[in-house]
């Protein structure tokens, strides 16, 4: 916050040798500008859609590959994070924009991304015909649409959380909306934002692979990228180069992992809420290098100043706008207008889909769509009751084992940031090799991904398990089936919820890449919904696409009202106290 | 005094507050409110929990308005938040990710002021507040007593004419109060605080009476000024002193009376359904009985002594209190509690000697136990959920009140055996009862 002059006179007087650290930091700093300028001069190039051959499986290209992926997957979370900003912050102050925001995120969030991933493609190659720019953007939207959801939730939440001594801290102090949202609001949001940014990111990875290379009907593109790198290997019957763009996108998580995540984790740490000191405080070796470093700090004293005045400053419209102040009889018509508005558009929109749907459709498609929704259900629920049986207790095994938790936990993160539809190839040969039945042996590949939720979350339950209670068992000597049945399953359940509900939803997504599958001109399908929509993508079978996102999206929301969160009210309600 | 120091800086005028009962009622918390603080006067709101002292205070503050009535700062109605009111609060609601120099320059960026002008009144207050050498420290890394000094630098840094405390005091512990107290007081009898008059909300009749020029009792239900309490000590003001120890135990009897009013009062009212039961666990109950019923008490106690030698506030005491009260196991008599016959029998008996006891002055005494009980009993199934009796209260209380006198209700109906309780389904029966 000091002057920028001021600073760097400091520092050149203090500190006229620049130490070791400066020099990494600065070659980090430069090389890191000097890759996104490289990758950002392709995106705009001209481009032809049907070229399909330009993609080499050379494993020297990969590290550029991996590059524009990267930079893909973080132009989506820019998207996702200034969505957030805009459309949370909306929903928790306008109780008229609340009233559509927040079902529509709940739906949306249930709707399978890779479904409509063909609608998304088609609207984006019409804006920009001709230009890298349409498909860049398309696949982009795809990864935006995998990412934007929870952390916009998340923000939402914590928006609607502000305890309330510290909002009228705010309030008495007479902040502009501005400063509030600066000062108040994003920081509340951010342990829970910055949470959700690295589950986005790891959920992005899957969606990379499918968005990159696109065939929708005749359509056809293929980005220069990993996913498209894999997409091509698969076409070749290319084992060896599959796992070399296993291992690249391996080196690239655990890249941006240490160079971004570790230091936003060990950054926002300051802003959680709890008053007490963490027990583990989190660190990262990047952020103390940039923190020690006085060169870069007088680098970026400017910018640290301009962001300081920025946030501070009043920037107040209701200084300049006359304040409205509405009556509470107007305030009601309002709210009726509203009301009225906003069904005549839900009426509209439910015709305007009919119209487009009904003339090629019949019933028959109904009961055949509804079948395969049987069969899928049937799949995930199978899915989630043997990775249950699987995980829990080796969740509970490692949780409990304060050291080796601390080492698996890590890997569990990683394993579920892996974009399992690498792996599906592999899948594919073991299926043809031994003759297996793809109804059966496809299913395992829709939990792959993301059974590793559950995991990681009964670690974390059973690591958090109050060491009393696990000592006054111990003294009634409570043993084996009880122990399990009294003890530990009640106090790891709540966190079991929160893994499975994410793991079921991914399973259901994961549904569209995992029940068609191909290996070069093998092609492998499975009955259900997901494999339905994934023909019907490749046919370009528009209005049989969007009954099955509807059926499956259905189906994720009954699922989930009805089943999820019911259980997940009871767990929190059985295992408190107070 | 010269006239100009006795200009008012906030009146309340019939100043009234309700909320909607589910019924479309309104249902007062504060009725009838006039204040009058003036300049270079420290006015305590002195009053129990759910006595509505909080939300007048966020009333005065302009954060809440007010159903009826006017509130004037300076002779003009506030409307909102104003320049030159601060908050002081009992939770410190400290922003913890800035430092304690940003938290206090935070108060100034909503001014708008220059930068260079921010961080020298900022300094400035975080030296006269006595927290040099902590400005880069941020919330968490300091004790309870440090924090809520940051409090105190962030309302003042902005040069308050009022400054509203809402219990600063109560989250910390005995000693480290009382230094913040003497503190303030320090600086406020030197006028080293640029605040022209002060208005505090507290539970503790002791710190009340310590700082505070004028008292303004306020009794529930609704919230109304029971009794204004001039307090014409000079400052540093002696606990110990004859006349502080006075105007304590006058306090304290126009609590009891006002206790005993409210409480015969709303027993006749609604069948009894529109009292209120304190939050007391039937332990406290026993364990006060008992402390009663020894030496050097011998069956009467006066509160306020009884309170600081126990150290516990009007919070911790009273509920208890007034729950035996109800029960006639003990009754409040100006400014002491003395024990009934019923409860010296109880003192001795056995367990299940007590809870009979316990029972027959349940059902004789708590008019919401014996209905919970009247309805299980007329009911084939004897079971009713929970929600019904909730709804039934709600047309009487406010939605917290009932939720509290619900679960108080509850727990002494569970240890009087007169019903059981089931969480899991929220039912109330009396089958497990009568097994």
């Amino acid at each position: 916050m000091e002057r920028p002059a001021a600073t760097l006179l400091k520092w050149s007087r203090y500190h006229a040798a620049p130490g070791w650290r400066d020099v990494v930091a600065l070659g980090m700093t430069i090389l890191i500008i000097l890759l996104l300028g490289l990758g950002a001069q392709q995106m705009v190039g001209p481009f032809s859609a049907t070229e399909h051959s330009e993609i080499s499986i050379s494993p020297l290209a990969l590290p550029y590959y991996a590059l524009r992926t990267t930079m893909r997957m973080f132009a989506a979370l820019a998207a996702s994070l200034l969505f957030t900003f805009t459309y949370a912050t909306l929903a928790a102050k306008s109780r008229h924009a609340e009233i559509i925001l927040i079902p529509l995120l709940d739906v949306l969030q249930s709707v399978p991304v890779l479904g409509y991933l063909s609608f998304t493609v088609v609207f984006f190659m019409s804006l920009f015909p001709s230009n890298a720019l349409g498909p860049e953007l398309a696949a982009i939207f795809a990864i935006f649409t995998s990412q934007a959801w929870n952390m916009a939730f998340s923000f939402y939440q914590s928006l609607r959380t502000i305890p309330s001594d510290i909002d009228e801290a705010s309030r008495s102090f007479r902040f502009s909306s501005w400063q509030r949202f600066w000062r108040l609001e994003v920081p509340f949001g951010m342990p829970g934002l910055v949470w959700n940014m690295m589950m986005s990111m790891s959920g992005g990875w899957f969606f990379v692979v499918a968005s990159e290379a696109v065939s929708v009907g005749d359509l056809q593109f293929a980005l220069p990228g990993i996913g498209s790198y894999v997409a091509k290997a698969i076409e070749n019957r290319d084992l060896s180069a599959v796992g070399f763009a296993i291992a690249a996108m391996a080196a690239t998580i655990v890249l941006y992992d240490q160079l971004l995540f570790r230091p936003l984790v060990a950054w926002a740490d300051k802003f959680r809420f709890e008053q007490a000191a963490a027990q583990v405080v989190p660190r990262s070796w990047v952020l103390d290098l940039f923190r020690k470093t006085k060169a870069l700090k007088g680098l970026f004293a400017p910018i640290e100043w301009l962001i300081d005045h920025i946030v501070r400053a009043r920037l107040s419209l209701s200084s300049i706008l006359p304040a409205w102040r509405a009556s509470k009889l107007s305030l009601r018509v309002i709210d009726a207008l509203w009301f009225v508005a906003v069904a005549l558009g839900a009426a509209y929109l439910i015709r305007a889909l009919l119209r487009f749907v009904a003339p090629t459709l019949s019933i028959d498609d109904l009961m055949e769509v509804a079948q395969s929704g049987g069969l899928t259900f049937l799949r995930v629920a199978v899915l989630i009751v043997i990775a249950t049986l699987v995980w829990v207790p080796i969740g509970v095994a490692i949780g409990l084992r304060p050291a080796v938790a601390e080492r698996i936990q890590p890997i569990a993160q990683f394993l579920a940031a892996f974009p399992v539809n690498l792996l599906f190839p592999v899948a594919v040969y073991l299926i043809l090799k031994f003759d297996l039945e793809p109804n059966i042996w496809l299913s395992p590949l829709m939990i792959l991904g993301t059974q590793w939720y559950i995991l990681f979350n009964v670690i974390a339950g059973a690591s958090a398990f109050p060491s009393d209670l696990r000592e006054a068992a111990a003294t009634f000597r409570i043993h084996g089936w009880g122990w399990w049945r009294k003890v530990i399953l009640p106090g790891v359940f709540p966190y079991f919820v929160t893994g499975a509900i994410t793991a079921s939803g991914g399973a259901w997504n994961a549904s569209i890449v995992a029940e068609a599958v191909s290996w070069g001109r093998t092609k492998l399908s499975a009955d259900g919904l997901g494999a339905y929509i994934a023909l019907a993508t490749e046919a370009g079978d528009f209005p049989r696409i969007a009954l099955g996102i509807a059926m499956m999206s259905a189906m994720v929301v009954a699922m989930n009202r009805l089943f999820w969160r019911p259980l997940y009210t009871l767990a929190e309600r059985r295992t408190r106290l107070d | 005094m010269v006239e100009s120091n006795l200009k008012p800086v906030l009146e309340l005028q019939h100043v009234c507050k309700a909320f909607a009962k589910p019924s479309g009622e309104p249902l007062a918390v504060l009725s009838e409110i006039n204040i009058c603080l003036r300049e270079g006067e420290i006015l305590g709101l002195l009053g129990r929990s759910g006595s509505g002292k909080s939300t007048l205070l966020r009333i005065a503050g302009g954060l809440i308005k007010p159903t009826g009535g006017e509130v004037l700062y300076r002779a003009a109605p506030l409307e909102g938040p104003a320049e030159g009111i601060a908050i002081v609060f009992q939770t410190f609601a400290l922003f913890p990710w800035l430092t304690v120099l940003e938290n206090v320059e935070a108060g100034l960026d909503a001014l708008g002021l220059g930068h260079a002008e921010i961080r020298a009144r900022a300094m400035q207050a975080i030296d006269l507040i006595g927290l040099d050498g902590f400005q880069s420290a941020y919330p968490r890394e300091l004790s309870g007593g440090m924090r809520q000094r940051v409090g105190f630098a962030r309302a003042i840094v902005i040069n308050p004419v009022l400054l509203l405390m809402d219990e600063p005091f109560s989250a910390l512990d005995v000693l480290t109060a009382e230094t913040l107290r003497t503190d303030f007081l320090d600086l406020w009898t030197e006028h080293l605080l640029p605040t022209k008059s002060v208005l505090m909300v507290t539970h503790n009749i002791e710190e009340a009476v310590q700082m505070c020029d004028k008292i303004l009792v306020l009794s529930s239900n609704p919230g109304r000024i029971a009794a204004e309490i001039p307090v014409p000590l000079l400052h540093p003001r002696d606990r110990l002193d004859e006349e502080f120890r006075t105007i304590v135990d006058e306090i304290y009897s126009i609590l009891t009376a006002r206790t005993v009013e409210s409480i015969g009062a709303l027993r006749r009212a609604h069948g009894g359904l529109a009292q209120p039961l304190p939050r007391a666990s039937v332990n406290k109950m026993s364990g006060l009985l008992e402390t009663l019923a020894a030496q050097p008490y011998d069956g009467r106690a006066n509160l306020a002594e009884f309170a600081r030698s126990h150290r516990m506030e009007i919070d911790d005491l009273f509920p208890s209190a007034e729950a035996l009260h109800m029960l006639e196991f003990a009754e409040f008599d100006d400014g002491a509690l003395k024990l009934t016959a019923a409860g010296r029998a109880f003192v001795p008996s056995g367990t299940d000697e007590r809870k009979r006891l316990f029972k027959e002055h349940l059902l004789c005494f708590v008019p919401l136990t014996a209905h919970i009980r009247r309805v299980l009993e007329e009911r084939e199934s004897h079971a009713a959920p929970s929600t019904r009796f909730e709804i039934e209260l709600e047309d009487h209380l406010t939605a917290a009140d009932a939720k509290q006198t619900l679960r108080s209700a509850t727990a002494w109906g569970r240890y009087a055996e007169l019903f059981a309780y089931d969480d899991k389904t929220r039912m109330f029966s009396i089958i497990a009862v009568r097994e």
